[in-house]
C-alpha cells in the first residue's frame, strides 16, 4: 500500500472493513450530521459543487451537478447506483475501496439516497473480485443490523435499501446505461442516450450512476466542507485521488494523493523504475486513454486539466508504465485485442472496426504489416469515433491513433524489418517473470 | 433439476430486486446453476429460465454474453490468466505460457484427465498484483511467479 488519504487510510487498521472499525474512524459521522441538523438536499448538493469532486470513474463529470439532473418532485421510485465494475485494463482502486472500506461507499450511497430522494440502491461489483462482493454484503448486513439501511434510517422519516449485484465478466457493463441493461438481467448493451439515466434510468426509472471512489469521497465532504476538499487538490479539480500504477515499477499499488501531484512523484511512491531501466512511455488513465511519451508525461501534474492538455486523459487514474523493454506494437496488439473482444457487437462501426484494428496491429507484430498500414489503421479509427452509441468505439480507437502519433517509426521499423526494434529477449527480460529461473 | 440449497439461494437473490422485476436475478441464478452443475448446458438453462418465468432465449442471451459462464464442460479447476497489457508487462503472458507448458494444453483446452481447463482472461481489475489468476471464478490468486504456480497446482487436488 501506497500513499493513504482519507479513503485508504483505513487499510492501515485491523479488520478495517467492519462497522465497528469504521465508526471509530468517525464513520457515519456525515450521515448523523445530516439526519440530526435536517440538512436539506439541496445544500448537500451545494457542498459537493463547492467541493468540485469530479466523477472518478473516468469522465469527470463533476458529481454535484449529476446529482442536481435528478428530478425532485417525481412520484414513484427512484435509484442510486454504484459502478465498481472496474474491468479497464490498468485499474484496480475500486477493489481497494471495497476491500479496506465498504463502508464508507455505503454512507456515501445513503447519503446520496437522501439528497436525491431515492429509496433503493445497488452496488455492481465486477465479476472477478468475489471475495470483494461477499465483504460488501457482510458489510451491508452490519448496515441493516444497525439501522443505517432499511426503513427509517436512525430514525428519521428516510428509508433506503442497499444491495449487491454481481457481474459475470463484460467490460462493457462499466460504461452506465449498459450497467442498468446488467441489473435488469438483460446482455449488457448501452442504450441510445438521451434519455439519460437522470430520467430514464433503472426500470426506467430516474437513477443516478457514481463511481465507487465518488462516492467515498462525500461524507468527508459532508464532514469537512466542500472548501476543504477543494483545497486538497487545485481549483476545478478537487481532493484527492486514488492512482493505479501498474506495469514497469518496482512497487505497483494505489496510492492516494492530492489532485495535482507532479508524475515524478508518484513514480518515485511505486519505487521508481524496475531494475533501474528507462522509462519509455505510460499510458496516464487507463488503456482507453491515449499513450504519452516519456518527455511529456514527466512534466505533467496528475489532474484532468494538466493530463487533458498533454493530450490524453486522466481517466480512471489507471497509470501504466512501460519501460524500455517494451514493443510499443505488441502493447498496442494486446489492447486491441481487448476492445475486439469486449466490443458488445451492438453498433456497426465498433464491432467490426475493432476487428480490423487487432487484426491489422496484429499483422504488422507477426512481420506480414503492409506500407500502406498505418493509413489504414489511422483511417478505421477516423470510422469508428464519434459514430457509435457508447464509447468503447472512441476508447478502442485513442489507443491506437496515439500509439502510431507517437512510436510510428517502431510501426514502421516493424513493416520494413518484420521484427521488432527492441530485441525478443530484452522484451522477455522485462516482465520480471523468469527471475527466478 | 437444480437443487432445493441452489434454489433457495436463487430466492435470495430474487429478494434483492422489486418484485416484479425477478429478471434481475438471472446472472446471479446463472452463476449459482453453474457452481452446482459445473458448467451451464441447454437443459440447465432451461431449468433458470422456468425458475425465473423468463424465456429460455432471454436467459441464454444472457449467459451467452458474460465471458464468466461456462457453456461447455471444464475441467474440476478451470484457471483463467490475465494477459492484458498490465498484467503482460508484469509476466501475465508468461506465467500464462508456464501453465501451458506445466499442464501440456493451451488456452480453451481441458487436462486429459479432467482436472484443469486453462483460459484466456480480460482486465480483472487487479493489474497491481500481476501476474494474476482466477481459480474457478472466486479464488483470485496473486504475484503468480513459478513457485507459486507450482504451489497452486499442488494445491489442486
Amino acid at each position: 500500500m501506497g500513499a493513504l488519504g482519507f479513503i485508504l487510510n483505513a487499510a492501515e487498521g485491523e479488520r478495517s472493513w467492519r462497522l465497528a472499525e469504521y465508526v471509530r474512524r468517525g464513520g457515519y459521522s456525515a450521515l448523523k450530521k445530516i439526519i440530526n441538523e435536517k440538512i436539506p438536499a439541496d445544500q448537500i448538493v451545494g457542498e459537493l459543487k463547492k467541493s468540485s469532486l469530479r466523477g472518478r470513474g473516468g469522465a469527470g463529470f463533476p458529481t454535484g451537478l449529476k446529482w442536481s439532473f435528478m428530478p425532485r418532485q417525481f412520484p414513484g421510485a427512484k435509484y442510486v447506483v454504484c459502478n465498481s465494475d472496474e474491468g479497464e485494463p490498468g485499474t484496480f482502486k475500486d477493489r481497494d475501496i471495497l476491500r479496506w472500506n465498504p463502508h464508507m461507499v455505503i454512507e456515501g450511497m445513503i447519503i446520496a439516497g437522501y439528497a436525491m430522494g431515492c429509496q433503493r440502491g445497488y452496488n455492481y461489483i465486477h465479476g472477478e473480485i468475489w471475495d470483494i462482493y461477499k465483504r460488501f454484503e457482510e458489510a451491508l448486513e452490519e448496515a441493516r443490523a444497525a439501522k443505517l439501511l432499511g426503513n427509517n434510517i436512525l430514525g428519521a422519516d428516510f428509508s433506503f435499501e442497499l444491495q449487491a449485484h454481481h457481474g459475470y465478466g463484460a467490460y462493457i457493463c462499466g460504461e452506465e446505461t449498459a450497467l442498468l441493461e446488467s441489473i435488469e438481467g438483460k446482455k449488457g448493451q448501452p442504450r441510445f442516450k438521451p434519455p439519460f439515466p437522470a430520467s430514464f434510468g433503472l426500470y426506467g426509472k430516474p437513477t443516478t450512476i457514481n463511481n465507487t471512489e465518488t462516492f467515498a469521497s462525500v461524507p468527508y465532504i459532508i464532514n469537512e466542507g466542500g472548501d476543504k476538499f477543494l483545497e486538497l487538490g487545485k481549483p476545478n479539480n478537487g481532493g484527492t485521488k486514488l492512482f493505479s500504477v501498474s506495469g514497469h515499477v518496482n512497487r505497483p499499488g494505489n496510492f492516494e494523493v492530492p489532485m495535482g501531484t507532479p508524475f515524478k512523484d508518484l513514480l518515485e511512491m511505486a519505487g521508481g523504475m524496475r531494475g533501474g531501466r528507462k522509462l519509455k512511455a505510460v499510458i496516464p488513465g487507463g488503456s482507453s486513454a491515449p499513450v504519452l511519451p516519456v518527455d511529456v508525461i514527466m512534466e505533467c501534474t496528475l489532474d484532468y486539466d494538466s493530463i487533458a492538455k498533454a493530450g490524453s486523459m486522466l481517466g480512471s487514474g489507471a497509470v501504466i508504465v512501460m519501460d524500455e523493454t517494451t514493443c510499443m506494437v505488441k502493447a498496442l496488439e494486446r489492447l486491441s485485442y481487448f476492445y475486439f473482444e469486449e466490443s458488445c457487437g451492438q453498433c456497426t462501426p465498433c464491432r467490426e472496426g475493432t476487428g480490423w484494428l487487432y487484426r491489422v496491429v496484429h499483422r504488422i507484430e507477426h512481420g506480414e504489416g503492409r506500407p500502406e498500414d498505418l493509413d489504414l489503421l489511422n483511417s478505421v479509427t477516423d470510422n469508428i469515433m464519434g459514430r457509435t452509441i457508447c464509447a468503447l468505439g472512441d476508447a478502442a480507437s485513442m489507443p491506437v491513433k496515439s500509439f502510431i502519433k507517437h512510436f510510428g517509426t517502431e510501426f514502421e521499423y516493424h513493416i520494413q524489418n518484420k521484427k521488432c526494434l527492441v530485441p525478443e529477449d530484452v522484451q522477455r527480460a522485462g516482465s520480471g517473470f523468469f527471475k527466478a529461473a | 433439476m437444480l437443487s432445493q440449497e441452489s434454489l433457495k439461494q436463487i430466492d435470495r437473490e430474487v429478494a434483492k430486486y422489486p418484485a416484479e422485476q425477478k429478471q434481475s436475478a438471472v446472472m446471479a441464478a446463472l452463476a449459482i446453476a453453474q457452481t452446482e452443475k459445473g458448467w451451464l448446458s441447454t437443459e440447465t438453462i432451461d431449468d433458470v429460465a422456468a425458475y425465473l418465468g423468463m424465456p429460455p432465449v432471454a436467459v441464454y442471451e444472457v449467459a451467452s454474453f458474460y465471458n464468466m459462464y461456462d457453456l461447455a464442460p471444464v475441467g474440476k479447476y478451470k484457471i483463467t490468466v490475465c494477459t492484458n497489457l498490465p498484467c503482460a508487462l508484469s509476466g501475465g503472458v508468461h506465467a500464462a505460457d508456464y501453465l501451458k507448458q506445466k499442464l501440456g494444453v493451451g488456452f480453451n483446452e481441458t487436462t486429459a484427465d479432467g482436472k484443469f481447463t486453462l483460459k484466456e482472461g480480460e482486465c480483472m481489475g487487479a493489474c497491481g498484483d500481476a501476474p494474476v489468476m482466477l481459480v474457478n471464478n472466486v479464488r483470485m490468486c496473486s504475484f503468480m511467479q513459478p513457485e507459486q504456480i507450482d504451489r497452486l497446482l499442488g494445491e489442486c487436488k
